[in-house]
């Protein structure tokens, strides 16, 4: 499926979840990834991490600073390759594509949340969002509308002509959500989504993503607030390198997101 | 695996393109501004020297074609020996035979007559000037006319009169006739009648003073032998010959001969438009030193460029770093960098041009002069600019495209 056709369903109301996702095999597949930094002496970010992670559902990676987490992070967003092992992105060994693949890749199938939002000033809150998809070879009015819908899902329709620096930072969070989310992407990856923020909007942050992923959206938040972990249906602890811990609130299983709907 | 071969990255369309690339130039202005003013000097200044230079060219020719091409110099020329030969008196006349020959007229040189100011003046302080006896129609035939006074005629030819040229008025300090102003010719008092317009054809006729044959015969004793053995006014040492103008080639061709039948090879023919034309055409030597300012200019100005786009690189890392997330190859994002310093040396260039050619215009109706802004300046600038951006865009472009994601998005 690509960006064009994954618009298309978006464009008709259609999320890529309920029948369709027993259906699709796992959205993101690591076999005994590892990844090793430098030489003398190497640094260990990763020594060996295997996780499934099935569509639909809303996964938080935890750990303290240094326990690899970010490292992970780029390995599943497919900006560094790892060492060894496999990585699938929606059933695509990643090994196997060039750079130029892996880009194409990113641009259909991942969608990225940042920290520090990372908007273009500059721009309209609509054109921000519509930058999303930029890089996936869809034409300018049609990003335009799904940019439009995006900015629906996240309550902020009536800012669209906004500029982003007249805006409050929970809302930056909200347009950088929509910009992940425009493209209906395989996975959204947000690393520490509300670290820039105060706790309340933090919450609210929260609420959005967990109201996204229950639309269907596969959501992978990577961050060190156990608080914020403890809040999502899978929590996958990382410490030194490793999945220390694989556990899934409210004694569901992680992959149960058939008893979820 | 298939699916792996079915990822083929989106191409930007030429409107994002253009979007993407202008980023930098719309989100920074004074700086883009600033980095393009290097360019834009460099490039004005090599249009405004080249239109500057054509104009004047085209200035000059219209002169030329205003005084016409179709005269001729018939001037004395040198013995097998190596001295100075005579042209015969009859040389005019005979001329004045010759069918397309429209106008005749001569001066004849007195070479050891000296003009001064006063008597007072030293006799070595000559000025270059000479004095040379004029017939009366010589105006016309050299295509100039009195500046002041009026020029020789029957009656002042036979008398003390004479008539200065442009330069010869200067430099003996004659800038205005009043009535009784006389100078010092040939150990006598001569009264100037008229001061003339400067001969760009003829410039020979700038530095004389100008004397009738007759008076010239009568006071200095300028006089020949003629075939019958009477003494009779001196020879003509220049013929000013104008001919039909399809036929120059064909009068030029016979003229020696005609003069000087006897002997030929004593005589020098030249055609003065031919001389000034040629001038017109090497005044562009004189270009190369600023053409070498202006390239030093366009090379400060890439140096410019160049050192503004790896500052920019630098600073805008994280959105390097966003676009590589949000799929762009590395591809997508040299050609982003490379087309922002192209665009930005485009703007300097486009600028630069119109800045020269304004330069030109302005100069070039002053001197009324035809404005002239060759292809190869303005196209040449717009060129050299966007061949700039393209070498001084390149390092930080691939800069930018070999920056790793995950460093790009490491804040600091």
């Amino acid at each position: 499926m690509n960006a064009h056709d994954q618009a298309i369903s978006a464009a008709t109301g259609q999320s890529a979840g309920n029948s369709a996702a027993a259906a699709r095999p796992a959205v993101l597949e690591l076999h005994d990834v590892t990844k090793t930094y430098g030489s003398e002496p190497p640094v260990f970010a990763l020594r060996g991490v295997s996780l499934t992670v099935a569509p639909g559902e809303l996964v938080a990676i935890v750990g303290p600073s240094g326990s690899g987490k970010t490292t992970l992070l780029h390995v599943i967003g497919t900006l560094d390759r790892p060492t060894s092992g496999t990585v699938r992105i929606d059933g695509i060994d990643i090994a196997e594509l060039d750079d130029r693949q892996l880009a194409a890749l990113r641009a259909r199938s991942i969608g990225f949340v940042f920290q520090q939002f990372f908007l273009a000033e500059h721009q309209s809150v609509l054109d921000n969002v519509a930058d999303g998809l930029l890089y996936a070879g869809v034409d300018v009015r049609e990003r335009r509308e799904l940019a439009a819908r995006a900015l629906n899902a996240v309550g902020l329709a009536d800012r669209q002509h906004a500029r982003p620096t007249t805006m409050s930072g929970g809302q930056r969070q909200r347009i950088a959500i929509a910009r992940a989310l425009v493209g209906q992407p395989a996975i959204v990856l947000a690393d520490e989504p509300t670290g820039n923020l105060d706790s309340h909007t933090g919450e609210q942050i929260l609420e959005l993503l967990k109201e996204l992923n229950t639309q269907g959206a596969t959501i992978i938040v990577i961050t060190h607030d156990h608080d914020l972990a403890s809040q999502l249906q899978r929590q996958v602890h990382v410490r030194d390198g490793l999945i220390v811990a694989d556990t899934a609130t409210d004694a569901k299983p992680a992959t149960g997101i058939e008893d979820q709907r | 695996m298939t699916a792996g071969a079915l990822l083929i990255p989106g191409r930007l369309r030429s409107g994002d393109m253009a979007r993407v690339a202008s980023v930098g130039l719309r989100t920074r202005r004074l700086r883009a501004a600033l980095s393009a003013l290097g360019i834009a000097i460099g490039v004005a200044a090599i249009v405004a020297v080249l239109g500057l230079s054509s104009s004047s060219q085209a200035g000059l020719l219209a002169e030329i074609d205003r005084l016409g091409t179709n005269l001729l110099t018939v001037t004395n020329g040198q013995t097998l020996t190596g001295q100075t030969a005579n042209l015969p008196l009859t040389a005019p006349a005979m001329i004045a035979r010759i069918n397309p020959v429209t106008e005749v007229a001569n001066t004849g040189e007195l070479s050891n007559v000296n003009v001064f100011r006063s008597p007072l003046i030293p006799q070595v302080n000559t000025n270059a000037l000479s004095v040379q006896a004029a017939s009366l129609n010589l105006l016309s035939a050299v295509g100039t006319s009195v500046a002041q006074g009026s020029y020789l005629n029957a009656a002042t030819a036979t008398e003390p009169a004479v008539v200065l040229g442009a330069a010869a008025a200067q430099r003996l300090g004659i800038d205005h006739i009043y009535r009784g102003e006389r100078i010092w010719l040939g150990g006598m008092w001569f009264y100037v009648t008229g001061i003339l317009k400067p001969a760009v054809l003829a410039p020979e006729v700038d530095s004389s003073a100008l004397i009738g044959y007759t008076a010239a015969k009568r006071y200095l004793n300028y006089t020949s032998t003629a075939a019958d053995g009477t003494t009779t006014q001196g020879p003509p040492t220049s013929i000013y010959v104008r001919a039909t103008n399809s036929q120059v080639g064909a009068v030029d061709n016979v003229l020696a001969d005609t003069a000087n039948p006897e002997n030929p090879g004593e005589v020098d023919v030249s055609q003065p438009s031919a001389a000034l034309t040629a001038r017109a055409d090497a005044q562009g030597a004189f270009n190369g030193l600023f053409l070498g300012l202006g390239a030093v200019a366009l090379l400060v100005g890439a140096v410019g460029v160049a050192n503004i786009m790896i500052i920019s690189v630098l600073e805008r890392r994280s959105e390097i770093g966003l676009r590589r997330a949000l799929g762009a190859t590395r591809g997508q994002i040299r050609t982003q960098f490379l087309s922002e310093a192209i665009l930005l040396a485009l703007l300097g260039g486009t600028i630069g041009v119109a800045a020269g050619a304004l330069a030109t215009i302005i100069y070039a109706h002053t001197k009324h002069w035809a404005v002239v802004i060759p292809t190869e300046a303005w196209a040449g600038g717009i060129t050299s600019a966007i061949l700039i951006g393209a070498i001084a865009g390149l390092l930080p472009a691939i800069r930018a495209a070999r920056l790793s994601p995950t460093d790009a998005l490491r804040t600091v």
